[in-house]
């Protein structure tokens, strides 16, 4: 199997309403990633775009309508789609068109625009569930993630402030990074504690809010990067591993993410993996809700069960403690525009394994990172391990 | 590494299945499938794949439902918003770098569940520059037909030969929905709905669901199946605009087949294939399929349909199954049956429609107004 590394990366500012399309979005996300990996779109074989759901950006095959702007004209161009998943799964199937040969350079752009969706991007959500189990329960997003919630926090007895804490973390990282729509080095613990319920226990700060942007990575062969003397700024792509729950939620205990740890055993094991705990350096799980950081910790397996909160508690996962976790800041603290985290999940590796991540740049020196994304109703795990 | 196609499913395609709701109807085709294999998808298959598009099926985030009726809860799995020969193409990638060594491809239509097609497709034109235009959507096919005929000197009589000779070619298959005995003049006199694209150059929806099993060569062999081999896949995309894409010679098909033969090593497509399988959602897409493979030279795929070189007996059986036109048009799943007709042929297994000896086969998909991207199987038996 050829060795397949990222040799570029890109994403635009995330907010909740920025003037750009979508084309536009994906555009410069793209010219971003191939600026960094000195190519033009020629040099480009093959596109992968991931974007969530079309009911977002209100057009119907959006990803065919996004493909100009992501350099897919007359090229192959493959959309792949597993909800939030998208968000790393993209840059797996990425993975795969080079690792097979059918591509040496690939282009992965992922692109969000929440806020083409009218009066609030939660009204698309309304269309997700069962039409005949869930549906006329009349259920939202924030609803079923504080039944998650609940269930994790009463399994494992973690107080609230150990969740708590993890925004706090992320928001403060977020400082850093140029894209950010939710930096605050000032938050402290109180603000979290006190902001408004949404859903019992689920409070405001405890959410990373919608958001548009676009991010964007390119994927060579090993042939490429030593042609292209890019052997420096490349961070190799060690494992890839993804897996789907079942549809019904509603049936599985929801206290750990058994399709994150199924999906990260596949990535391990490529990646020769057996400790994580002493074979990672640091982590960018996916983290739209504060306890999800501490569920997917648990489920990449970075923290036994029902102890992540005690790590973020001791100060382990902060950027420079022992296991850093988010140092990007995140999607609490950066934004979450569903699949364009992209760029604060293996974006995020490859700047931080490249020495390239400034003012975030974790102090240890890393050699091997994981990153995590997670989608559809409570059951998609998508997981990447690069390392240097 | 040879990566073959072990297992084919079809359910009979219909124009309503009110007994089956669409996971029931992806369950069928999946146990079909798995049953043709021999395989158990619970221990067996290493990535699941679903081709499928959020409007179409009436889900905000489809991917969701997916897993249970396809025995791939807890299994790597995932959905691509394209055509069944690019989800195909996926499968072929993950065996080709050790991903998998056994990969299950779906794809499914319930457009009897759609209640506003049109209004769907329109939704899919530029938000800016098209939609606002209004009317019915196949108004763009009437365009590009209308362009194509004059560009490519075909004429419109022998779209209405395409649509006679598939729904005719339809009759013999068990899984069709529209076999008719159509003449060619019923078809050339039928309603002008968007001129010159009249009512019988349309493919009519149906519902049905194929799903296919793929294996590296070495899963391959360890199966009781006789493995159809992918001997090359490609699969490209034209500009998203109207304004700015090829309207005579698809770039989509043209590059798909050029990226197919190279990995395949076919060098003369009009003399390297016993059959084809071309889109044909509506009658003229079957002309001008034809000549973006380079199955003819340009202006004369009508030509050919003339002098009855398409059907069974001819030179180039094309569509023997009846196509989109005979068949049913299946939305996303049109392509992998396209796939699953080719494997039938190939393995001598497609009862009155069976053509002599067929040894090589090429596949091409489009997948449907507005999009202009689709993809390209080179499929054959033996060595």
């Amino acid at each position: 199997m050829r060795k397949v590394g990222v040799v570029g990366a890109g994403m635009t500012l995330f907010r909740r309403r920025l003037q750009e399309t979508g084309k536009e979005l994906s555009f410069e996300a793209a010219r971003m990633a191939l600026d960094q990996a000195k190519m033009e779109i020629g040099d480009i074989d093959a596109v992968v775009h991931g974007t969530a759901p079309d009911a977002f950006d209100g057009v119907h095959m959006k990803g065919e309508y996004l493909l100009d702007g992501s350099g897919g004209t007359r090229k192959p161009y493959m959309r792949v789609f597993t909800g939030g998943g998208t968000g790393v799964f993209s840059a797996i199937a990425g993975y795969w068109h080079v690792a097979s040969g059918l591509a040496d350079v690939a282009l992965v752009v992922n692109e969000e625009k929440m806020s083409s969706c009218q009066p609030h991007p939660q009204s698309v959500f309304a269309h997700i569930w069962d039409p005949i189990l869930d549906r006329p329960l009349k259920p939202n997003l924030v609803w079923i993630f504080a039944m998650e919630m609940n269930r994790y926090m009463t399994i494992h007895n973690i107080p609230y402030e150990d969740i708590a804490r993890v925004a706090v973390k992320n928001k403060r990282n977020a400082v850093g990074h140029p894209c950010a729509q939710l930096a605050d080095g000032d938050i402290t613990l109180e603000d979290v504690m006190n902001s408004e319920i949404m859903a019992w226990p689920v409070r405001r700060l405890d959410i990373s809010p919608p958001s548009d942007g676009a991010a964007a990575v390119v994927l060579a062969s090993e042939d490429v990067v030593k042609k292209r003397r890019l052997r420096d700024q490349t961070a190799w792509i060690k494992g890839v591993g993804w897996c789907i729950d079942s549809t019904m939620w509603t049936d599985r205990d929801l206290y750990f993410p058994e399709y994150v740890a199924r999906a990260a055993k596949m990535a391990y094991r490529q990646a020769k993996i057996d400790r994580p705990k002493k074979q990672i350096d640091f982590a960018e799980p996916y983290d739209p809700f504060d306890y999800k950081e501490l569920h997917h910790l648990e489920g990449l397996g970075l923290a036994d069960k029902g102890k992540a909160g005690l790590m973020t508690r001791e100060g382990v996962t902060e950027r420079d403690g022992d296991l850093p976790v988010c140092p990007s800041g995140g999607l609490l603290g950066v934004g979450n525009p569903i699949a364009a985290t992209l760029g604060i999940k293996v974006g995020e590796l490859y700047w931080q394994l490249t020495g390239q991540a400034g003012k975030r740049q974790i102090p240890n020196e890393v050699h091997t990172g994981v990153c995590q994304a997670w989608g559809d109703l409570m059951q998609y795990g998508s997981v990447v391990v690069m390392g240097t | 590494m040879r990566v073959g196609i072990v297992g084919v499913g079809v359910t009979p395609f219909r124009p309503t299945t009110p007994d089956f709701s669409w996971k029931e109807l992806m369950y069928d085709g999946a146990q079909r499938a798995y049953a043709d294999a021999g395989i158990d998808p619970r221990s067996d298959v290493g990535s699941f794949i679903t081709c499928a598009e959020d409007y179409y099926e009436g889900f905000g985030i489809f991917d969701e439902f997916t897993p249970d009726q396809l025995g791939a809860v807890l299994r790597p799995m995932h959905t691509v918003g394209g055509d069944g020969i690019q989800g195909l193409a996926n499968a072929f990638m993950q065996i080709q770098c050790s991903l998998a060594e056994v990969a299950v491809v779906e794809s499914h239509s319930k457009a009897s569940d759609i209640l506003t097609l049109n209004g769907i497709v329109a939704h899919g034109l530029d938000p800016i520059w098209n939609k606002p235009l209004g009317g019915h959507p196949n108004y763009v096919a009437g365009l590009e037909m209308d362009a194509f005929l004059r560009a490519s000197g075909n004429r419109a009589e022998d779209c209405a030969t395409i649509a006679a000779t598939n729904r005719q070619a339809a009759l013999l298959n068990p899984v069709a929905a529209y076999g008719a005995r159509i003449t060619k003049d019923q078809a050339a006199r039928s309603p002008a709905l968007w001129a010159p694209l009249r009512q019988l150059d349309v493919a009519s929806l149906a519902d049905g669901c194929v799903v296919l099993v793929v294996a590296g060569e070495a899963a391959a062999r360890k199966m009781d199946s006789q493995p159809v081999w992918i001997q090359g896949i490609g699969w490209a995309s034209d500009s998203p605009s109207l304004e700015t894409r090829d309207w005579v010679t698809p770039a989509y098909a043209r590059l798909a087949a050029e990226m197919a033969y190279r990995l395949a090593k076919v060098r003369d497509p009009a003399r390297s294939f016993d059959l084809a399988e071309v889109d044909d959602k509506f009658s003229y897409k079957e002309l001008q399929h034809l000549e973006a493979l380079r199955l003819t030279r340009k202006g004369q795929a009508g030509k050919m349909a003339r002098a009855g070189e398409l059907g069974l007996g001819g030179k180039l059986p094309t569509n023997a199954s009846g196509g989109s036109l005979g068949c049913g048009n299946v939305l996303e799943a049109s392509g992998l049956h396209r796939v699953a007709e080719a494997v039938l042929q190939l393995r001598g297994e497609a009862g009155h429609r069976q053509l002599d000896g067929a040894r090589r086969a090429v596949v091409q998909s489009w997948r449907g107004l507005p999009a202009a991207s689709g993809g390209v199987a080179v499929l054959g038996v033996g060595r």
